[in-house]
């Protein structure tokens, strides 16, 4: 997957700024939306849990932006979303894809403010 | 240089030496040689041509086969002589074959008795692929036909008849209908049944005379004065080995025909072979399928360094004659010494039960079942493996009462050398062997081990064999639906129906553990929906969809969708197509004629959808459930109304049912087809479901399928008026719904149920288990509550906010990229989208 780009610690970033992407009332329980920040596409989840997560909306083996359309659950005990296109499993805190360790997909902070869903790029 | 190995003659047992011979992988060149113009084909089931089987379904082989193997092999040419100086064949065209080693595989011919008259036009055989289109073609010109032969073949050949809609009569020599099979007894029961089916049977009579009739076209007089009018006679009265090829070479042959063959199935010249119904064996022509084939297996054992003998095979026997049970083991007509007989005999359910015992009543010698074969599995076990009978042997046939235990025998208990399935030869232990390495479902087991696929007798059989290993290995085969939920898909459908639940939350809660993934929560929201029909994009339920089912369209390899308007029937209106047209033109949409006479437009974004449905609905389209594990098209050829061989209606039958299931979730796509004749345009024997049109009304096939693993469907049910019809399918869905594992199509769930198609029977026509009045109110249910997803979707903005790609702007994906070809778009390749990209 040579041509993915290397992900950077959001955390390691000096200047961290959270994005507004919609209202909390746009989620569904486990189902995805996708957010355009900065020409970036993100997957965005909040589980039944309450857990959010941001994840990139790339999946690298169909090579399309399809992995907000993913049904979302866990797997072993980590929360994942598999993708629509080849079924392939994404651990949504880590962005590691289970069937494949050398797949490793970009996350984002993500946070809910006053009913605002945020994601820091 | 490879020796030269010549088979001559290309039936059942001559295709199955070829095929053993490859098997073994010996160092011969092969040649063979057949006299009808095409490979061998199922000679067993050749009545079934005219319940609509075609040649090529009956088929055993191809002359691909034989090519891609190397093997030469002639048609329709068959073999006049046999030089044995020289070692050569010659065949009716002058083709020469040298041999090193000649196999005569030449079969037999129908007996034709030799009555003055027996040549007249419409005096016909039934032996061939051949003369059943000639009995065709004279039924088509007959009201009444006559069979002569009472025997298991002429009885074969009566349903024939019947089928193709003949007043039919059996003429039998002898005294009782298959009495080379059946005692008195049984013989009788038989005839009263097949009375019952409208079958005129005439016993003891002799056929002296075939003359040109009165009434009819032809006169049959008897020896005891008696006359019978009919339109055409068919003679099944036995056969008579081919052996003139074998005679004329000087090879010994029987008095009454037969070439006389060792134990090792060598004829009377040491480098020349007979097997099959053209060989005498210990004075005996053994004419079923079964001996031939072992014949054939020992016959290539002698080419190689283990040979083996044989030392005459089991003729015990289990069929349906009209519908008609019969099974017929071992010395059925009790004649050894000391044989005694019990006898079962119940009048008013029409079954006859009879054991040959030896005379100390410790060994089964022999049996004969009629009305009910159920026990033939159980007592054959007993016979070939002369395990000793229970203290009263009558209690193995007499009808269990209410709280008694059954009188059966486990399979534990059967040696591991029991042989399971006669037809392929497969053994207890072999089946035992499939199970160590790894094997676990009966369709498995059926297809690695061959058990059960000739005749599917002992299909029941194999399948307890296989769960008492299993057992006994303490594999509790693992058939959870995944980590979440200890339970097959069937148990959770049980549990969500008696519990009424409602949602995957309640589920998981009560049954399951953690909170799902994408196995579990698609098959659950296809319970839940083949259970509450609710709307699936329903908060709870809508996030255990799969993406094709939460977007309402099919998922392409880009990230875009298709679209397919339910187009019932096949049948559209120009309006309508104009419309497809247009709204195809306006989106510019790829554009598709799919398999199952829909249109299918391609290339539309996520929140192109609901403006494209919003058209299409005003149109008057509905949802085609492309994207769903559903009911997806029935489709129809003409039929009636327009075709000049249709019979019945089929387009009306076809919407009539499409409207019926459309939306019927299941637990993987199913597909229907209605052919207005026995032409059978539709294709309808591909189908899950399948009708196909007779005079008299309509035949329901069951569980076929293309795709992967082509099947063929089963013919269910004959004959059925319209409601009928609908009933059966009705129950037959609701039950492949209740029962069918996950993403398990029709075809391996049957091949799965123990019992296959006539466990299905039982439980859907005569409602074995009791619950087929469940089953429709089940389907009514579904059938009250349908809606069109896509129409529901629009009048509710709330939903109609999801269709759309970034949460946070209008803006479109700029990785989906089209690029022109013929006309239409195609989604670019991924070398395509980075030049494109990068000029944009």
């Amino acid at each position: 997957m040579g041509e993915l780009k290397q992900f950077d610690d959001y955390a390691s970033k000096r200047d961290v700024k959270w994005h507004s992407v919609c209202q909390e009332s746009d989620l569904i329980d486990n189902v995805g939306v996708c957010a355009l920040l900065e020409k970036n596409q993100i997957a965005i989840f909040k589980l039944i849990t309450g857990e959010i997560y941001a994840i990139s909306n790339y999946d690298p083996f169909s090579k399309v932006n399809v992995l907000s359309r993913g049904i979302t659950g866990d797997i072993k005990g980590q929360p994942v979303v598999a993708s629509p296109i080849y079924k392939q499993h994404f651990n949504l805190k880590t962005g590691q894809c289970l069937e494949d360790e050398s797949v490793l997909l970009p996350i984002y902070a993500v946070q809910i403010d006053d009913g605002e869903v945020q994601v820091a790029v | 240089m490879k020796k030269n190995l010549v088979v001559v003659g290309n039936g059942m047992v001559g295709h199955y030496y070829v095929e053993k011979v490859l098997e073994a992988n010996l160092d011969y060149k092969i040649t063979v040689i057949g006299g009808e113009p095409r490979p061998a084909y199922d000679r067993v089931h050749l009545s079934e041509y005219f319940a609509g089987k075609k040649p090529e379904e009956l088929a055993l082989t191809t002359r691909e086969f034989y090519q891609d193997n190397h093997v030469n092999a002639y048609f329709g040419d068959p073999i006049v002589s046999i030089d044995k100086e020289k070692k050569c064949v010659t065949s009716q065209g002058g083709m020469t074959f040298d041999y090193d080693k000649l196999v005569l595989a030449t079969g037999s011919y129908a007996f034709i008795p030799p009555v003055p008259g027996h040549d007249l036009p419409n005096c016909l055989a039934y032996r061939t692929i051949d003369d059943l289109g000639e009995i065709n073609a004279s039924a088509k010109e007959s009201k009444v036909g006559v069979v002569v032969g009472g025997g298991l073949l002429g009885l074969e050949c009566a349903n024939a008849l019947i089928n193709l809609g003949l007043e039919t009569h059996v003429v039998e020599l002898s005294s009782g209908l298959m009495n080379v099979q059946l005692d008195e007894g049984g013989s009788s029961m038989l005839r009263r049944k097949i009375e019952n089916l409208g079958v005129q049977v005439h016993t003891s009579k002799a056929t002296e005379l075939i003359s040109k009739g009165n009434e009819r076209r032809l006169k049959m007089s008897f020896a005891d004065g008696g006359e019978l009018e009919t339109d055409m006679i068919v003679f099944s009265a036995g056969i008579k080995p081919y052996d003139e090829l074998a005679k004329s070479a000087g090879l010994n042959v029987g008095e009454r025909g037969g070439i006389v063959i060792d134990y090792r199935c060598r004829t009377s010249d040491r480098d020349i072979y007979a097997i099959g119904e053209c060989a005498l064996w210990g004075g005996r022509i053994l004419g079923l399928v079964a001996p031939g084939y072992r014949m054939a297996e020992v016959a290539v054992s002698q080419l190689t360094e283990e040979t083996t003998v044989f030392k005459g095979a089991d003729m015990s026997t289990k069929l349906k004659l009209l519908g008609v049970d019969v099974g017929s083991i071992g010395d059925s007509l009790g004649h050894s010494e000391g044989a005694m007989r019990y006898v079962f005999s119940d009048a008013r359910n029409e079954v006859y039960k009879s054991l040959v015992v030896n005379k100390d009543a410790t060994k089964l010698l022999g049996a004969v079942l009629v009305g009910d074969s159920a026990d033939y599995d159980t007592l054959l076990q007993y016979y070939l493996n002369e395990i000793d009978l229970p203290e009263n042997p009558d209690d193995l046939i007499l009808p269990q009462r209410d709280g008694a235990a059954a009188v059966g025998l486990g399979v534990d208990a059967l040696p591991d050398t029991a042989q399971i399935c006669s037809c392929n030869n497969v053994s207890k232990g072999e089946l035992i062997a499939a199970v160590d390495d790894g094997v676990t479902t009966l369709a498995e087991l059926k297809s690695c081990t061959k058990a059960g696929t000739t005749c599917g007798g002992c299909a029941v059989m194999a399948g307890q064999i296989l769960n008492s290993e299993l057992e006994k290995r303490g594999i509790a085969v693992n058939r959870d639906l995944c980590e979440h939920f200890p339970y097959t898909r069937q148990d959770l459908y049980l549990i969500i129906r008696s519990e009424k639940i409602k949602t995957f939350e309640e589920l998981i809660a009560r049954h399951g553990t953690g909170h799902g993934c994408d196995i579990c929560k698609p098959a659950v929201g296809s319970i839940l929906a083949s259970c509450w029909n609710e709307y699936v994009l329903e908060k709870p339920i809508t996030q255990l969809q799969d993406t094709n089912d939460h977007f309402l369209a099919n998922m392409q390899k880009n990230g875009t969708y298709s679209i397919v308007p339910r187009v019932p029937g096949g049948e559209i209106t120009p309006d309508k197509l104009i419309v497809l047209g247009q709204v195809a033109k306006k989106y510019n949409l790829y554009s598709k004629i799919t398999g199952a006479q829909r249109v299918d437009l391609f290339g539309a974004r996520v929140d192109q959808l609901p403006h494209i449905w919003e058209e299409l609905v005003a149109a008057g389209f509905e949802s085609g459930h492309a994207y769903a594990k559903a009911l997806r098209t029935v489709k129809s050829c003409v039929g009636s109304t327009w075709c000049r061989y249709g019979v019945q209606d089929s387009v009306s039958m076809a919407i009539r049912l499409e409207n019926r299931y459309k939306g019927l979730r299941s637990p993987h796509k199913t597909k229907m087809a209605v052919s207005g004749c026995t032409r059978e345009c539709a294709e309808a024997q591909g189908k899950d479901v399948g009708v196909i049109a007779t005079e008299k009304g309509w035949n329901l096939y069951v569980c076929g399928n293309g795709g992967m693993k082509p099947r063929h469907a089963d013919l269910f049910a004959s004959d059925l008026d319209d409601e009928t019809l609908i009933k059966y399918i009705d129950r037959f869905f609701m039950f492949y719904i209740r029962t069918a594992d996950k993403l398990q199509r029709t075809a391996t769930w049957m091949d799965n149920l123990e019992g296959g198609l006539e466990y299905l029977q039982s439980v859907i026509i005569d409602d074995k288990l009791g619950i087929c009045a469940e089953l429709e109110s089940e389907m009514e249910k579904i059938v009250d509550t349908y809606q069109c997803e896509w129409k529901t979707t629009l009048d509710n903005p709330e939903k109609m906010k999801r269709f759309r790609h970034f949460v946070n702007s209008d803006e479109k994906d700029n990785q989906v990229v089209f690029v022109q070809e013929r006309n239409q778009i195609r989604p670019a390749t991924n070398e395509e989208k980075l030049e494109l990209l990068e000029t944009a």
